[in-house]
């Protein structure tokens, strides 16, 4: 708390010059917390970002509709996937489409008239990611665990797990960024809204890829979606450390996603 | 405090394409006085705050702002100054009061957002989200949200296009308090009474160039006005043997009678042009002494006929 409103005293003098920019983690702070707000009080993103996920873990775990193979219950193969999704869902899907209309309505055009920079207000959009995240994980995890998930992990999952978010919400939010700075706000839309469906069936999120041929197998294994369901399930219900080629995937759908952002976007 | 002007352009080009939107612009706005550019649609006046605000880079000329280079120092800038765009830039679903208050976490001892809302009369709709306000509410979010970090300088882009009456004249309470309190504000606008009211400087561009700069009085007080009704075919031309040379007269339409000078209207006219009428027994009624408007001038300088 370094910055201090001036109290309302009437009469002249008030609006006496007294500029000044506020210590730059005020600012994203502030950012964040409105970003934050904003989509968890719009129904499409929450129910985008929140529902979709938690619907559909609830219903394919209470309901044999795909067979995923021996060894494996149900849950223990859902719930890393629908971890994937929720990441897909708020660093991708939702990102575009808020970013796109942000460009759109000028709001990116205005705040860059404002004292917040540009990299903090990238440093803002990623700490809301990561918050929405956090809310999705605890509600993912209560409900994978009342539904009777048991994670076969080894304890260097606690920290793999958030390295593999990590990297999946870097690239997804790169491309985000690199739909919502390039095409129309209405595109961004349509785009985003496309690639959510299409990488919730063949990301590994719901049907295991294992059943796809192989050579598509293969290639949709290194798309974001399922190079991250790939690797936490791997990691959640297989005991693995940290799946290389899934992971290096996922970094370098980040470096160029994040590089073609940065050449690339297009504030107003 | 240093003295360097608020804005400083000299020859400023900027280029769309083929399109010459700024067409080598030379103005200075001093410190602490509010200066109105004026000039029709596709003029330049956006453009030329733009560049100013460090949204776009001028292809040629130089500009300071406040002593800084926009594009350049745009870090060092943008704590100093505020901005209303011509529209927009506020997200829909934001409440008035939290917009402000988001802004004023951005600036180191800014205004308290709840007093700033109820000075421009939204203290009622603080929890209304901005796409529900009206276009002229809106216009007043805006304006608080470019004034709330105390700047030195602030730019207004159209403020008043879309207000009532009411709130037009509550922003310009506003703009003069600004200067009031020696804040340098440079505002575009199509209406020549709030550039004649809030003003110190006006600066009429066209074409992305500057056709006339100076005080509104130094504008409309080059040419006086006497005007006077009288019965209609009175001989303008006998009327004019008996004015100070460079006078014109003129009568448009039927009974109504005009007389231009340079300069303003003097004792001595007046007194010539009653005795005249009086030679003839003509009894003018109505008779006004007016100086141009700025809308005459305007249009004088930028031509009336409407452009595509």
């Amino acid at each position: 708390m370094t910055s201090e409103s001036v109290a309302a005293a009437p009469g002249p003098g008030r609006f006496a010059p007294a500029p000044g920019a506020a210590p730059m983690r005020q600012m994203v702070s502030a950012q964040a917390a409105l970003e934050t707000k904003t989509l968890l009080r719009n129904g499409e993103q929450l129910t985008l970002t929140l529902v979709i996920p938690l619907l559909l873990l609830a219903a394919f775990s209470l309901e044999p509709l795909v067979s995923f193979g021996a060894g494996i219950t149900r849950i223990d193969f859902l719930t890393p996937g629908v971890i994937a999704l929720a990441v897909m869902s708020t660093a991708f899907t939702s990102q575009a489409i808020a970013t796109g209309f942000e460009r759109r309505y000028g709001v990116l055009k205005r705040l860059g008239a404002t004292p917040l920079s540009r990299s903090g207000l990238i440093a803002a959009k990623t700490a809301t990611v990561v918050a929405v995240e956090l809310l999705q994980a605890v509600l993912i995890i209560v409900l994978a665990a009342a539904l009777g998930w048991s994670p076969n992990a080894s304890p260097a999952a606690v920290v793999t797990v958030p390295l593999l978010v990590l990297l999946g919400t870097a690239a997804f939010s790169g491309l985000a960024l690199l739909m919502a700075g390039t095409l129309r706000a209405e595109a961004t839309l349509a785009a985003a809204n496309l690639v959510y469906v299409v990488l919730l069936g063949v990301g590994g999120v719901l049907f295991p890829l294992t059943k796809f041929p192989a050579g598509a197998r293969s290639f949709l294994e290194l798309l974001p979606t399922g190079a991250l369901s790939t690797a936490l399930r791997d990691v959640l219900a297989n005991g693995a450390v940290l799946p290389a080629k899934e992971t290096v995937a996922l970094l370098v759908w980040a470096v160029a996603g994040i590089t073609l952002a940065a050449r690339y976007f297009r504030w107003e | 405090m240093n003295n360097e002007p608020a804005v400083e352009i000299s020859g400023m080009v900027k280029r769309y394409g083929t399109l010459t939107a700024v067409d080598g612009l030379t103005l200075t706005a001093r410190r602490g006085e509010v200066t109105a550019i004026l000039g029709p649609n596709g003029a330049g006046k956006t453009t030329t705050i733009e560049v100013c605000e460090g949204y776009r880079n001028a292809d040629g000329g130089a500009v300071r702002v406040l002593g800084l280079d926009p594009g350049r120092d745009a870090a060092a800038l943008r704590p100093r100054i505020g901005v209303m765009l011509q529209s927009g830039g506020i997200p829909p679903s934001v409440p008035a009061a939290e917009y402000l208050t988001l802004l004023s976490r951005f600036h180191a001892r800014p205004l308290d957002p709840g007093w700033l809302l109820d000075t421009v009369g939204l203290a009622s709709s603080a929890r209304t989200p901005y796409r529900r306000l009206s276009g002229g509410q809106q216009q007043r979010l805006s304006l608080a949200a470019a004034v709330i970090g105390r700047p030195e300088l602030v730019f207004l882009d159209e403020p008043t296009a879309g207000m009532d009456p009411q709130a037009r004249h509550a922003t310009w309470d506003l703009v003069g308090e600004l200067r009031d309190d020696g804040v340098s504000v440079i505002l575009t606008t199509h209406f020549m009474e709030e550039a004649e009211r809030l003003s110190d400087h006006v600066v009429i561009i066209d074409a992305g160039r500057v056709v006339a700069d100076g005080s509104p009085a130094a504008l409309t007080g080059s040419a006086g006005q006497l005007r006077f009704r009288a019965e209609p075919g009175l001989d303008t031309d006998s009327l004019l043997t008996a004015l100070p040379p460079g006078s014109a007269a003129k009568e448009s339409p039927a009974g109504h009678y005009l007389i231009e000078v340079h300069g303003p209207v003097e004792p001595r006219l007046l007194a010539a042009v009653t005795a005249w009428c009086a030679e003839r027994g003509v009894l003018p009624s109505t008779l006004r002494i007016e100086s141009r408007t700025l809308e005459d001038v305007f249009l004088e300088l930028t031509g009336r006929e409407l452009r595509g």
